[in-house]
């Protein structure tokens, strides 16, 4: 189809046709033209935000609970800017984000004009690709090739800046082109794996001993196909299976070869099956330092499988035997098929031992923690949390510090895309907008942000947002009154010199809820917990709950700072003296 | 299975008997639009990669397409990472190894030159010791007053770093160099 229309009209025209039905946004000078057209329209609903990184995280939001490509239109200079940490945070977690900015004329492009900023200069180490769009010409081309970009080969954010003299012309839009893998000159990313390689890796797994499978994000990305796929392959194989934080859900927490998430704050079955293990099978991970520890010291006795779409993440901290490029759906497809057509058995013996040998492990009870009958243990809240929810179709997103730990390790994912985390980038206030985002593409469903107190006050005013458009989002606050995260580290790095991370003011949580409209919750007693939790969700708006939980809490287990798999801190081994030696000299200086 | 690994416990512990830093060559061919330098350096610079030349033009005109020509050190590792770094960049479409291909090919090196400018001033014994050792290297004089040449010089990276150091005491005042440009030995193309 092609026809004459303005700039602006072809946005919107294109985000119809990309099949978009969202777009989550904040209007300004540089994109007026495209705010005149959403008010003229139908069938596009535009939810404003409060701050553009809102807009961002809530398109992630919406992105990884729909597997759909999540769309945000901000204005040019500080639109942009805003925009940075949400496009940066879609980076790192491969979210497929589609972002269009509002830029100044392009006549003024260089001079320093009210609201410039070089959009895609600043943009192009955060994103996938970016564009500048000088041409009403090209204006339809790159919109579409925007969506083709996010959302194939491993996602991602990309950027459209639009100048608005751009936005004003009138040239030819063009639809979307029907294949656009076969038709890009350029970026057309390998989704079957190398037949040969996925032999070889059944080869290698019939014959393991002692087997894992360790997946992550990237299962999730290559749809719930490749999660049947994954549970499948685990079926056929009884191999024990861990995931990374961004993996939670590919694999149900209540299957029976579930081991819990690895790396820092992982398991401690999961990191000593990592450790021990002779054959492991990565599948969309890609071997991140919190997930690693040492590396020199990573899982030293095993062959290493590494299934992923982007080969920049073979061999790029941990060398593997047989690199498998490739979507996952398509590669455990095949690896399934192979898998089954071969006569090859798993060694069923040796597996038997190897499970002997991880049920020891898991008796270590590695998230045991002390109960209180006074104070709320942030653990028991969010156990408490889960028990509560597990039978809704719940969607759960969390800030980061110490209650996204106690998140994914205690509440059970049974599916793909219900968890919404930042994991590579820890964008503290990423929680409340990712919630909306997710809110607004599952009206019915229960939207969960598992808080912190510091966290949630770097996008509170996404509240405000919440109420406009009804959308009842819960924040479950696990309010000790510090980082808790910063004051675990600083216990454990600067002899527990508290700097800064007491919080002093916090503001009261219950006067904000009401204060935007929604409603505030207090529960401070573990026997009002669930009383309040029931409270919390049937109320149809938005919600702080203000949970006071015990505020000296750690969270265990933990692989210290430059410290490998099988050197983990149990919680019941964490005294004071042990946690103030936790950590060397050289694991000090990491991160 | 890469066999040679079949017998060690993991290739891990392989990869560091070659930790040693290689210098290799790489061929880029990328779409000739705005920007698409700058996302090739700044992964260099985002990553902590070197670059030790660099060098791009427009070599097809009517695709619009740009040939960049990186030379760069590291460890294999590094090298391979960079290399598919640089390859899922949207607007590049080949990636080439130039030194892993030579190497395949049972050669040293990919071809390689590298053109420079030599300004050289001075008088008498030190202007003719000058031109004596142009003549020597194949530079040629392109441009000249009583006091000074320019010289033209086309070479390996070597050749020209030895025709400037030996240029030094003779009155070197500028050197401007275009880089590494290079293809590899043979009938085959990119």
């Amino acid at each position: 189809m092609t026809r004459e229309m303005t700039g602006a009209e072809m946005v919107i025209q294109a985000l119809k046709d990309q099949g978009v039905d969202t777009i989550f946004g904040y209007p300004g000078g540089a994109v007026l033209p495209i705010y005149d057209e959403i008010i003229q329209q139908e069938g596009l609903e535009h939810i404003l935000v409060r701050h553009e990184q809102g807009a961002g995280h809530a398109a992630e939001g919406y992105a990884r609970s729909t597997g759909k490509p999540g769309v945000a239109l901000v204005t040019s200079g500080p639109g942009a800017t805003n925009m940075v940490t949400a496009l940066t945070d879609a980076m790192l977690d491969s979210i497929p984000l589609v972002c269009i900015t509002g830029q100044v004329p392009t006549h003024l492009i260089g001079n320093d004009a009210f609201q410039e900023c070089d959009t895609v200069g600043i943009t192009r180490p955060c994103t996938k690709h970016n564009w500048l769009v000088r041409n009403v010409d090209d204006l339809a081309r790159v919109l579409h090739e925007a969506f083709y970009v996010a959302t194939s080969g491993r996602p991602g954010p990309v950027v459209v800046d639009i100048p608005k003299d751009v936005q004003f012309a009138t040239g030819t839009y063009q639809g979307p082109t029907p294949n656009p893998a076969a038709a890009h000159k350029s970026y057309r990313p390998q989704l079957k794996g190398d037949a040969a390689s996925i032999r070889a890796a059944v080869e290698l797994m019939a014959n393991a001993k002692k087997p894992i499978l360790y997946t992550g994000g990237g299962v999730v990305n290559s749809g719930p196909q490749a999660c049947q796929l994954l549970r499948e392959l685990v079926s056929l194989t009884g191999f024990p299976v861990t995931s990374t934080l961004m993996g939670l859900g590919a694999y149900p927490a209540s299957g029976e070869n579930w081991l819990g998430m690895l790396g820092m704050h992982g398991t401690y079955e999961a990191n000593m099956t990592m450790h021990d293990c002779d054959v492991m099978v990565c599948i969309g991970a890609r071997f991140d330092d919190r997930i690693t520890g040492r590396t020199d010291a990573f899982s030293p006795n095993s062959r290493k499988i590494h299934i992923d779409i982007d080969p920049s993440s073979i061999n790029k901290t941990i060398n593997v035997d047989l690199p498998i490029i490739g979507d996952v759906g398509h590669v455990l497809e095949d690896l399934v098929r192979i898998w089954r057509s071969s006569a090859l058995k798993t060694d069923k013996p040796a597996l038997k031992d190897w499970w002997t040998q991880i049920d020891a492990w898991r008796a270590r009870n590695s998230l045991a923690y002390k109960p209180s009958s006074d104070v709320i243990m942030p653990q028991y809240a969010i156990q408490r949390l889960y028990e509560l929810t597990k039978h809704r179709k719940t969607f759960i997103s969390t800030e980061v510090g110490q209650h996204q730990m106690w998140a994914a390790q205690f509440y059970g994912f049974e599916e793909p895309n219900h968890w919404l985390t930042s994991g590579g980038l820890g964008t503290m206030g990423y929680g409340l907008p990712a919630a909306i985002g997710a809110q607004v593409a599952h009206r019915d469903a229960l939207c969960v942000d598992i808080a912190g107190d510091a966290s949630i006050l770097m996008n509170i005013q996404e509240m405000s947002t919440a109420v406009q458009f009804g959308l009842p989002v819960k924040v479950f606050i696990l309010n000790n009154q510090y980082m808790g995260m910063v004051r675990q580290w600083q216990q454990l790095l600067h002899g527990n010199r508290l700097s800064h991370s007491y919080t002093d003011s916090l503001p009261d949580f219950v006067k904000l809820a009401e204060a935007y409209g929604g409603v505030g919750f207090r529960v401070q007693k573990p026997e009002d917990l669930d009383g309040a939790i029931e409270e919390m969700i049937a109320v149809d708006k938005p919600v702080l709950m203000d949970c006071r939980v015990a505020n000296l809490a750690n969270c265990f287990p933990m692989i210290p700072s430059g410290k490998a798999h099988n050197e983990m801190l149990l919680p019941d081994e964490a005294n004071d003296e042990v946690l103030a030696n936790a950590i060397s000299a050289e694991g000090k200086s990491l991160v | 299975m890469n066999a040679q690994n079949v017998d060690a416990p993991s290739a891990y512990f392989l990869a560091e008997v070659s930790n040693e830093i290689e210098t290799h060559t790489l061929a880029l061919l990328v779409d000739n639009e705005p920007g698409v330098l700058a996302r090739v350096i700044g992964l260099f610079s985002g990553r902590g990669y070197n670059i030790d030349s660099l060098t791009v033009s427009e070599t097809e005109h009517e695709k619009h397409l740009s040939r960049i020509t990186i030379v760069t050190t590291g460890t294999p590792m590094i090298i391979e990472q960079i290399r598919h770094q640089l390859d899922r960049l949207v607007p590049v479409h080949r990636v080439t190894d130039l030194t892993v291909r030579a190497l395949r090919a049972n050669q040293d090196k990919p071809l390689e030159r590298e053109l420079a400018l030599v300004k050289v001033t001075g008088t008498g014994e030190m202007r003719l010791e000058a031109l004596r050792l142009g003549d020597a290297f194949r530079a040629t004089v392109i441009d000249a007053t009583t006091e000074h040449f320019v010289f033209e010089i086309t070479g390996r990276t070597s050749k020209i770093e030895q025709f400037i150091a030996i240029m030094k005491p003779l009155g070197l005042v500028e050197v401007s160099r275009t880089g590494v440009a290079a293809v590899q030995r043979g009938t085959e193309g990119l």
